[in-house]
């Protein structure tokens, strides 16, 4: 594998663990909505909470911005336009 | 994807039940020039909008006109929340009643079903960004009509920040058309030089911007 690719997968490794993670939390907060009072849940919730946010952060870094309005910090430049949008990428 | 936030995005202040009102505002719900037929229209044009800038905006926007259509909501359903049937008849919205109780669903004042008809997703981009600009001017002026008609300076409050948001956007669309027909020029200006080799060059410009510049 060359330098390109390798970088390549790399980018979509994290990617994928993300939408893992995100998917996971997703279910648990359909499920809690029906069963709020579930403790061990919502202690899974949490714990894939830190994480999602660990892996977020470490995707922004090298990825650029995921989110509006201030809720991800942006480099300068103002990089928002010009990061791949998620219809135009190759999964 | 997308991610909800559980708040408003300005406060809304309803002091007493004013069906007559809620019946006008709905036109921003459910209307031609309403929020969700903004909201619809910006996000569903990106998707073949060309140039960067344009798509970031149509994203930005289309997002902003989301929060913009709760807040409409959160105006129709505090002025009815309270009304009695008899007040809901006196209002004009005994019809309304009559399907709806009081369920906010999707029409404008007049009664009429929302209906896509209200949007356009040409393909071409300077088509679809004067669309954009013009569909935020009439959305400009229906707050107008609605701040005229209305008795109420709380409602009054929201309907002025809405009719300031309407400005902002149609300011920010100039700026986008702007940007694609300065792609268009130079797309033809280096075609006429020579200096063009893919017609692909057009609209795929990172205009400088390299994965480095991603970093944080």
């Amino acid at each position: 594998m060359n330098a390109y690719k390798e970088k390549k997968s790399a980018k979509k490794s994290l990617l994928q663990r993300l939408q893992e993670l995100e998917f996971a939390l997703v279910e648990l907060q359909l499920y809690l909505d029906t069963h709020p009072g579930d403790q061990r849940a919502v202690m899974q919730f949490n714990q894939l909470s830190r994480k999602m946010k660990q892996v977020m952060y470490m995707y922004e870094s090298k990825y650029g911005p995921l989110l509006q309005y201030g809720h991800s910090l942006s480099p300068y430049k103002w990089v928002w336009p010009y990061t791949p949008w998620p219809w135009e990428i190759h999964y | 994807m997308w991610i909800y936030e559980k708040k408003l995005q300005i406060p809304v202040r309803v002091n007493k039940p004013n069906p007559k009102l809620a019946k006008f505002l709905i036109e921003q719900y459910g209307g031609a020039d309403g929020e969700l037929s903004a909201a619809l229209r910006y996000l569903n044009q990106r998707y073949s909008m060309p140039n960067k800038r344009a798509k970031a905006l149509l994203t930005d926007i289309g997002t902003e006109e989301m929060a913009h259509l709760e807040v409409i909501a959160t105006l129709v359903y505090k002025l009815v929340k309270d009304a009695t049937p008899e007040q809901m008849k006196e209002a004009g919205l005994g019809e309304y009643y009559a399907d709806h109780d009081k369920a906010l669903f999707y029409v404008n004042a007049a009664g009429n079903p929302w209906t896509a008809t209200y949007i356009q997703a040409k393909g071409d981009p300077i088509a679809d960004l004067a669309e954009d600009i013009a569909a935020e001017e009439k959305a400009r002026a229906t707050y107008q009509w609605l701040i005229n008609l209305s008795d109420d300076p709380d409602v009054n409050e929201a309907l002025k920040f809405l009719r300031e948001r309407e400005v902002v956007h149609s300011q920010r669309f100039r700026e986008a058309l702007y940007l694609v027909e300065e792609d268009y020029k130079k797309y033809k200006y280096e075609r006429e030089e020579g200096e063009l080799w893919e017609t692909k060059d057009m609209f795929t410009s990172t205009e400088g911007i390299t994965p480095e510049d991603f970093l944080r």
